[in-house]
C-alpha cells in the first residue's frame, strides 16, 4: 500500500509539473505576442539611443553616418543584452527555462519602490501590501461565512435565515463595485473615509499613528471585499450545512440525545471538512495574487496594480515572473491537498490497495 | 407551487417562474432592459451612437460641461438653471435684430437684442457668445451691453472680430470681468473679494457685502444683452448666438465633454445584455459538451481534458485577458471570443462531468446501447436533456459576472474604443474626479444601470435554482 501510495504521489506531482511548465510556456507566447513585442521593444531602445546621441555634445561634432554607425553599434550592444538577437521560438524555451527554475531576472523597463531592477524585488516588496489587505479580506469572509452559515443551517426557515436567502444575489455584484459606492458615501459624501492609497500623505511618523492610517485605509476595501462575498457565502455554506445535517447518521446523533454542539462539530463540520480545506486553501493562495481592478479603485500598491502596470508596459519578465510564481504557489497548495486527501479519505486510500 | 414532476417547457418554467416573487421581479427587470436596448437600437443606429459619441466639440457646445441631470432638483429643492440658447439666425421670442445703415457712408450699425427672464435660485456655469460674420474686408467692430432686472445697464467690452467665427467666453473674460468691476466699485467703493467672477457680477444681486464677502444671491428677473456692431461694408453681415449655461441637463445630465451621458446609458443596455448573455450562453454550452465528452467516453479524452482543465486553473484569467486586450487593442466582440476561450474549460466541468458518469450507469442508457443507439443518438437525445435542468440556472447566473467583467476592463481603460458603454462612463468619471467634485450623477447612474442588469439576472437565477432543483425548495 505504502508503494502504492508512492506512485500516486509521484504521479499527481509530475503531471501537475508538466501543467505548470506548459501554462509557463503559454504565457510566454502570448506575453511576447509569439515575438512581436520584440519588434516594439527594439523599436523603443533605437528611438531612445538616438534621442539619447543627439542630445550628447560628446557626438556633436560627428557626421550623420558617423553617428549612425555608432547609434547602430549602441542598439545591437543593447539588443545583446536584452538577449533579443536570437529567433524568439529559442528564446521561448531559454526563457521556460529560467522561469521554471526560478531566475526570474530584470525588468525590462520597471524598477521595484526602492529602485531594484530585479522582478523578485518588485513583486516581493508589493506582496505584504496585498497580502495585508487581501488575505485579511479572505480570512475575514471564510470564517464569517463558515460560522454563519453553520448557525443559520441550525435553525433555517428563521427571519434571519429567509434574509440572507433574499439578499443572497446581492454577491452578484463585485467587490471592486461596492468599492465605487462605498467611496461615494462614505468619502464624496460624509467626508469620513480616505478614497485610496495605503496611508495618510505625508506618512506620519510616529509608527502607532502609521499604523492607525493605514488601517483607516485599509477600511474601505475591506468592507467592499467583506459586502461583496457575505451573502451569498453565507447563503452557500447554510445550504451546503443544511444537506449534510439531514444525512442519516445526523438523525441517528440526534435520536440518541447527543448535544447540538457536538453534532455540529463532530457529525457535519468534519465530513465536509475536505471541501472546506480545499476551499481554504485555494482562497488563501488567490489572494495573493491580488485584485487589478480593486486596486486600481482604491490606488491601493499592491501585486495587482503592479501586474497592471507590467502589462500596460508590456514589462514581459515582470508579468512572467508574476506568472511563475502564482503557477508554482498553485501547484505546491494542489499537490499538499492531494497528498493529504490520499493519506485521510478512505474513499481515494482504496486506489492504492 | 406547481405539482412535482412539472414540465421543463418554455411555458411550464415561466409559469413557475411567476410564482416566485424573485422571478416576477427579474422578469421585470429583464422585460424593462430588452426595451431600453431596442428603443436605444432602434433611435440611436450603431453607426450614430459612435459618431455622436465620438463626435468633435462642435456637436455638444450649446450643452453645459458636467450637469447633472434635471431631476436632480428633486432632492437639492431649488430651481436649477436650464441652459438658455438665443440664436440671431432663428427668429423667435427674446432675439431681435435691426440694420441701420450709417447715412453717406458704406457702412451700418447691426444692433442683436437677447431678452430672457432668469428665474432659477442658482448661477448658470457658464455663458459664451458665438459670432457668425461675413465679411470681406475690415472686421466688424462689437460693443456688449448688459442690463441686469435691477436696470443696471453697463458695457462689457468693446472690440474687433478675430475672426468669421470668433467667439467670446464671457464667464471667463478678463476685459468683461475688469469692465463689471469697475463699474460696480465705482457704485460701492469696497474691498472687492477675489472669488467675486464675472457670472457673480452678471448675475448676481450685487450689494456692498457680497463684493466683499463674495456671496451673491440671483437677480431673478429679464435680462438683456446688446450686441451693437458696426460693419465697413453694406454687404457686411453679422449674426450671433448667446449660450447661458445651466447647472442640469436632460434626464441624465452630461459629461466633461458636454456629451449628454443618455447615449451611452440607453447604449450600455444593448451591449451589456448581448455581452453577457453571449459569454455566458457559448461558454455554457461549450463547457457542457466538454463535460459530456470527458464524462461519456473517459479513457485518454477524459484524462486529456482534465488536464487542461488543470491547466486552465493556474493560467491567471483576469491578467492574461489584460494582457491580450492591451497587446493586441481589440474591441469588444473580439474580447468576447478571448473570454469566452479562457473560460472554456473552467469550474462547470467537474459537476457535469460526474453527473454524466453517474447517467451513464443508468439502466434507460443500458437500454439505449443494448438496441444499438449510436453515440451521438445518445448523448443528444437521452444525455443532454437530463442534464440540461441543472446547468441553466448557472447560465443565466453567470451573465453578471460577464457584465462585470466587461464594465471592469472598461474601468481599467481596456475597453471597447468606439462604444460607449457602462464601465466606460465610470472610467471617465472616475479618471476626471467625479468622486472629488461630488459629481454623484456621473458614476451612480451607470452604476444603477449596472446593478438592475445584474439583478435581474440574480433573481432569475435563484428562482429558476429553486424550479429545477426542488431539493433547495425543501431547504
Amino acid at each position: 500500500m505504502v508503494k502504492g501510495f508512492v506512485k500516486y504521489v509521484v504521479r499527481r506531482t509530475l503531471v501537475l509539473y508538466l501543467t505548470v511548465l506548459l501554462s509557463i510556456y503559454v504565457t510566454i507566447l502570448v506575453a511576447n505576442m509569439g515575438g512581436k513585442v520584440d519588434e516594439i521593444i527594439i523599436g523603443d531602445i533605437r528611438l531612445r539611443i538616438w534621442d539619447q546621441v543627439n542630445r550628447n555634445p560628446v557626438y556633436r561634432s560627428l557626421s550623420g553616418a558617423e553617428r549612425e554607425k555608432i547609434v547602430n553599434q549602441m542598439v545591437e550592444n543593447e539588443i545583446k543584452r536584452l538577449g533579443l538577437d536570437k529567433p524568439f521560438i529559442i528564446r521561448s524555451f531559454v526563457y521556460l527555462k529560467d522561469a521554471a527554475t526560478l531566475n526570474l531576472g530584470r525588468a525590462l523597463f520597471m524598477n521595484s519602490d526602492s529602485g531594484s531592477r530585479l522582478v523578485v524585488n518588485i513583486i516581493l516588496e508589493r506582496l505584504p501590501a496585498t497580502m495585508m489587505l487581501f488575505t485579511t479580506a479572505m480570512l475575514i469572509n471564510f470564517f464569517l461565512h463558515l460560522f454563519l452559515g453553520l448557525h443559520l443551517s441550525r435553525r433555517y426557515g428563521s427571519f434571519l435565515d429567509r434574509l440572507v436567502v433574499t439578499l443572497a444575489p446581492t454577491s452578484v455584484l463585485p467587490g471592486w463595485f461596492y468599492g465605487i459606492i462605498l467611496i461615494t458615501i462614505f468619502y464624496t459624501w460624509l467626508h469620513l473615509l480616505p478614497p485610496g492609497g495605503i496611508v495618510d500623505v505625508p506618512p506620519p511618523k510616529d509608527p502607532l499613528l502609521y499604523s492607525l492610517s493605514v488601517l483607516k485605509h485599509m477600511i474601505l476595501p475591506l468592507m467592499s471585499w467583506i459586502i461583496s462575498g457575505f451573502f451569498l457565502g453565507v447563503y452557500g455554506n447554510r445550504t451546503f450545512f443544511l444537506i449534510f445535517s439531514t444525512e442519516d447518521y445526523v438523525e441517528a446523533a440526534r435520536a440518541k440525545g447527543l448535544p447540538p454542539r457536538l453534532i455540529e462539530w463532530r457529525y457535519i463540520l468534519r465530513p465536509t471538512l475536505p471541501p472546506i480545506v480545499t476551499g481554504f486553501a485555494l482562497g488563501l493562495i488567490g489572494s495573493w495574487s491580488g485584485a487589478i481592478i480593486t486596486e486600481t479603485v482604491f490606488s491601493w500598491p499592491g501585486l495587482g496594480s503592479v501586474v497592471n502596470t507590467a502589462i500596460q508596459s508590456m514589462d514581459t519578465p515582470v508579468i512572467l515572473g508574476f506568472t511563475v510564481i502564482y503557477a508554482y504557489l498553485l501547484m505546491i497548495t494542489v499537490l499538499v491537498l492531494d497528498v493529504v486527501y490520499g493519506l485521510i479519505d478512505p474513499r481515494i486510500r482504496v486506489q492504492f490497495r | 407551487m406547481s405539482a412535482p414532476g412539472a414540465e421543463f417547457g418554455l411555458k411550464g418554467v415561466v409559469r413557475e417562474l411567476l410564482t416566485y416573487k424573485s422571478g416576477i421581479v427579474g422578469l421585470a427587470i429583464l422585460g424593462f432592459l430588452v426595451a431600453l436596448s431596442l428603443y436605444a437600437v432602434i433611435a440611436i443606429p450603431y453607426g450614430e451612437a459612435i459618431r455622436l459619441w465620438r463626435g468633435q466639440e462642435a456637436m455638444w457646445i450649446d450643452n453645459p460641461r458636467t450637469a447633472a441631470p434635471e431631476w436632480v432638483e428633486i432632492f437639492v429643492g431649488k430651481k436649477l438653471p436650464r441652459t438658455i440658447r438665443l440664436d440671431s439666425r432663428v427668429p423667435g421670442a427674446g432675439v431681435s435684430k435691426a440694420e441701420i445703415p450709417l447715412p453717406g457712408m458704406n457702412m451700418k450699425n447691426i444692433i442683436i437684442e437677447f431678452r430672457f427672464r432668469f428665474d432659477y435660485d442658482e448661477l448658470p456655469s457658464e455663458m459664451n457668445l458665438f459670432y457668425f460674420a461675413n465679411y470681406s474686408g475690415v472686421p466688424p467692430y462689437i460693443k456688449l451691453v448688459w442690463k441686469k432686472p435691477s436696470g443696471a445697464e453697463f458695457e462689457l467690452i468693446r472690440y474687433s472680430l478675430q475672426a468669421p467665427d470668433d467667439r467670446l467666453y464671457v464667464s471667463i473674460s478678463d476685459a468683461v470681468l475688469s469692465a463689471a468691476l469697475s463699474y460696480y466699485t465705482e457704485k460701492y467703493p469696497v474691498n472687492v473679494s477675489d472669488r467675486v467672477t464675472v457670472l457673480k457680477l452678471l448675475f448676481g444681486r450685487v450689494t456692498p457685502k457680497a463684493l466683499e464677502s463674495g456671496d451673491f444671491e440671483v437677480e431673478k428677473g429679464e435680462y438683456v444683452l446688446r450686441v451693437e456692431a458696426t460693419v465697413f461694408d453694406r454687404k457686411d453681415d453679422l449674426n450671433a448666438k448667446l449660450v447661458v449655461y445651466g447647472t442640469v441637463y436632460g434626464i441624465a445630465g452630461t459629461d466633461h465633454l458636454r456629451r449628454p451621458l443618455e447615449i451611452p446609458l440607453l447604449w450600455g443596455a444593448p451591449i451589456a445584455l448581448s455581452f453577457g448573455l453571449t459569454a455566458s450562453l457559448i461558454t455554457t454550452f461549450l463547457q457542457m459538451m466538454i463535460a459530456v465528452m470527458s464524462g461519456w467516453y473517459g479513457g485518454w479524452v477524459d484524462s486529456l481534458i482534465q488536464r487542461v482543465t488543470e491547466l486552465y486553473m493556474i493560467i491567471p484569467f483576469l491578467p492574461f485577458l489584460i494582457m491580450v486586450s492591451v497587446f493586441y487593442k481589440i474591441d469588444i466582440w473580439i474580447l468576447l471570443l478571448v473570454v469566452i476561450a479562457l473560460s472554456v474549460f473552467g469550474g462547470g466541468i467537474k459537476g457535469t462531468r460526474a453527473l454524466v458518469m453517474q447517467l451513464k450507469e443508468s439502466p434507460y442508457i443500458e437500454a439505449a446501447r443494448a438496441y444499438g443507439a449510436s453515440d451521438f443518438r445518445i448523448i443528444f437525445l437521452y444525455i443532454i436533456p437530463k442534464i440540461l435542468p441543472p446547468v441553466v440556472p448557472g447560465l443565466i447566473g453567470a451573465v453578471p459576472g460577464y457584465v462585470f467583467l466587461e464594465a471592469g476592463l472598461a474601468f481599467l481603460g481596456l475597453g471597447d474604443p468606439f462604444l460607449p458603454t457602462w464601465g466606460k462612463v465610470i472610467n471617465e468619471a472616475y479618471t476626471n474626479g467625479a468622486l472629488y467634485r461630488g459629481l454623484y450623477y456621473w458614476v451612480l447612474e451607470p452604476a444603477a444601470m449596472l446593478m438592475l442588469t445584474a439583478f435581474a439576472f440574480a433573481f432569475l437565477g435563484f428562482a429558476l435554482d429553486k424550479i429545477v432543483n426542488p431539493r433547495l425548495r425543501e431547504l
